[in-house]
């Protein structure tokens, strides 16, 4: 076991990927210049540095992918993205079905996004749900040092476009990572803790703020099961649906606002799938419908905490029900 | 231009393969008039551009195109049976008919990636030329595109980086003076687009598109300083579109003068002329285009459409 922080699992990863497979490199603005260790390693041809301007970015991951490279590019924060979105959702999420499979984009886009680094909302909009929405694409946003690095190896790997979004506040956190090969598959979620009271059902920052509420609630007596998501397309609808059936009461928590999000999804999943065990609603606590705040203080209100995770679950726990 | 400088038979292959172009085109026309097809975006008199770039490149050459791409397939070869099989969305299509007419790829003929959307082909070219150039091959990568895709950002993206990363890319500008239904001169303050690339540091060229052998000679030009130099090249033809943004189009916005200027300018009627064919030779040059693309619109007429089950395949990998 190694002790690594986020920004260390990405390199590692993306490291042992160029080793395995020639195709692989990685560019993006700065990527040469904060990642000298590939650079080091690797050479300018593999590791480069482009021009800031995000849409030449994905059309050059784009069109190198469907042409045998695998590209891995950082965008660096995920509403630059907006400057790219034609090049991701128009061609490499869609031309592989318009030219009736005759290419396949297998590239990795690594973006950060979340609050904590009081960037406001032009650093910080969590937008994976308009990949999830869009055909072709894959969606990934794993939160601890061991899941970074293990799904983006799988997500290099992948034959598809992997849209790879990361907590900026937790760029520096360390985390155990196992030593050697580590994987972890695209599409399976994390158990992070069991249980048999509620389900706390989350993915990003706000898993650890479910595992802060799960210890709250221990402390009441209700044993609260914290399920993070990990991959949020493909999506491990087993492991919601197997823990609803469980719990038969779930809070879905995300820090991406409420319509049209995940978590509008995770309960229509339930709904469809596990409507027969359940004892309460479901229900989401999110960030409201607002631009992501930059004052400090406003961007602890917009995120859930663990004290209003524990709020939401104890009225789902107090719903009128055969508990 | 009226000496003539290429080989005969190259000459006269490529006249035939710019009468075919016309008269699949014309065919998609009449057919939509007939009710038998959706419309299409054709590049009628814009032959020349297509047929002198697409003859000088070699068989590994890859190319970009966008929705006015039926001469650039024609020109590298393709079937015109399956080009309209993907215009009727039939399975026989070159995308299992998944394309319909705007976005056709031929991954076997090296025609990669077509996108409709005006200046996608411009940033993957610079991906095609990065994937080209990661592995020393020594081809090119041509991209078609025209002057509305050049009011685009990605425009000058892709030739920024081509030339910072010396991509082997061959910028082939189609300027058809028609960005959908609204003059160049009413969105740029240039007449050239050449202009404007050459400012990125590209070597930047326009020549009359409505000359075949001066596209070719042009084209092989850019080629050869693409494999002496590993920079990009810049090749502006510069054309005009005969027809409207789609069909459809009853073209009440142009300009009726300039419209009968361009005709006069004609690709085709040009090397009629210039290759000093009779009547009775062209009459039967063109009976014979003309049997084989209505052969080819009987026989995907007739094609199959894709299975349903179809409809969720190719999405992932």
């Amino acid at each position: 076991m190694q002790t690594i922080t986020i920004n260390e699992a990405i390199s590692q990863a993306v490291a042992e990927e160029m080793r395995r497979d020639p195709a692989v490199m990685m560019f993006g603005e700065g990527v040469a210049t904060k990642r000298i260790e590939l650079l080091n390693e690797f050479g300018g041809k593999r590791i480069r540095n482009t021009p800031l301007a995000e849409g030449i970015i994905a059309g050059a991951a784009a069109g190198a992918a469907a042409m045998g490279m695998r590209p891995v590019v950082d965008m660096l924060f995920v509403p630059f993205m907006t400057l790219a979105m034609d090049e991701i959702v128009n061609s490499a999420g869609k031309l592989r079905y318009i030219s009736g499979g005759q290419f396949s984009f297998p590239l990795v886009a690594i973006a950060m996004t979340g609050t904590g680094w009081t960037v406001g909302a032009q650093h910080n909009h969590n937008l994976e749900a308009w990949f999830v929405h869009s055909p072709g694409l894959k969606v990934v946003m794993p939160t601890t040092a061991a899941d970074v690095k293990g799904l983006l190896k799988s997500a290099i790997r992948d034959n598809n476009p992997v849209m790879f979004f990361l907590e900026m506040a937790f760029t520096y956190e360390t985390g155990d990572v196992p030593d050697g090969e580590h994987i972890v598959p695209l599409g399976q979620a994390r158990l992070c803790r069991e249980g048999q009271d509620i389900s706390l059902i989350s993915y990003g920052k706000t898993v650890s703020a479910c595992e802060a509420a799960a210890d709250q609630l221990k402390e009441k007596g209700i044993s609260a099961e914290v399920l993070d998501l990990r991959s949020l397309k493909p999506v491990d609808e087993e492991a919601i649906v197997a823990s609803s059936r469980k719990t038969g009461r779930i809070l879905v928590v995300h820090e991406a606002n409420r319509m049209c999000g995940m978590g509008a999804e995770v309960a229509a999943i339930i709904m469809e799938k596990a409507f027969d065990a359940l004892h309460a609603p479901v229900m989401r606590l999110t960030s409201p419908d607002v631009p992501a705040p930059s004052s400090y203080p406003l961007e602890l209100a917009f995120t859930p905490q663990a004290d209003s995770i524990v709020a939401a679950a104890s009225g789902l726990l107090a719903y009128p029900g055969k508990r | 231009m009226n000496e003539i400088l290429l080989d005969r038979t190259l000459l006269l292959s490529m006249l035939e393969t710019m009468q075919l172009i016309r008269y699949h085109e014309e065919k998609v026309i009449a057919m939509q008039a007939a009710g038998q097809s959706a419309g299409t975006c054709t590049a009628v008199g814009q032959e020349a551009s297509a047929v002198g770039v697409v003859s000088a490149l070699d068989k590994d050459d890859l190319i970009l195109t966008n929705h006015r791409s039926a001469g650039h397939l024609l020109a590298r070869g393709a079937d015109p049976a399956r080009i309209y099989a993907e215009v009727l969305g039939k399975a026989t299509g070159y995308c299992k008919g998944r394309s319909g007419s705007l976005h056709v790829s031929v991954k076997e003929l090296g025609v990669v990636l077509t996108s409709t959307i005006v200046g996608a082909e411009l940033s993957l070219a610079a991906g095609v030329g990065l994937a080209m150039s990661m592995r020393d091959r020594n081809n090119v990568v041509t991209c078609f595109f025209g002057d509305g895709a050049s009011c685009e950002g990605s425009f000058h993206e892709s030739i920024n980086l081509a030339v910072t990363w010396k991509l082997p890319i061959l910028y082939v500008c189609e300027n058809n003076q028609w960005q959908a239904f609204v003059h160049r001169k009413e969105t740029m303050p240039i007449k050239h687009i050449s202009t404007w690339a050459a400012s990125h540091g590209i070597e930047a060229i326009t020549v009359d598109g409505n000359d075949v052998e001066a596209v070719y000679l042009a084209a092989r030009k850019g080629i050869a300083h693409i494999k002496a130099t590993g920079q990009p090249y810049f090749l502006e033809t510069y054309t005009y579109r005969l027809r409207g943004h789609y069909e459809p189009d009853d073209q009440g916005y142009v300009d009726k003068a300039e419209l009968a200027s361009w005709q006069a300018k004609d690709p085709i009627e040009r090397m009629y002329a210039k290759l000093g064919f009779t009547a009775n030779d062209t009459d039967a040059l063109r009976k014979r285009i003309s049997m084989r693309i209505d052969d080819a619109w009987t026989q995907a007429a007739a094609d199959p459409y894709p299975p349903l089950s179809d409809l969720t395949s190719d999405v992932y990998a």
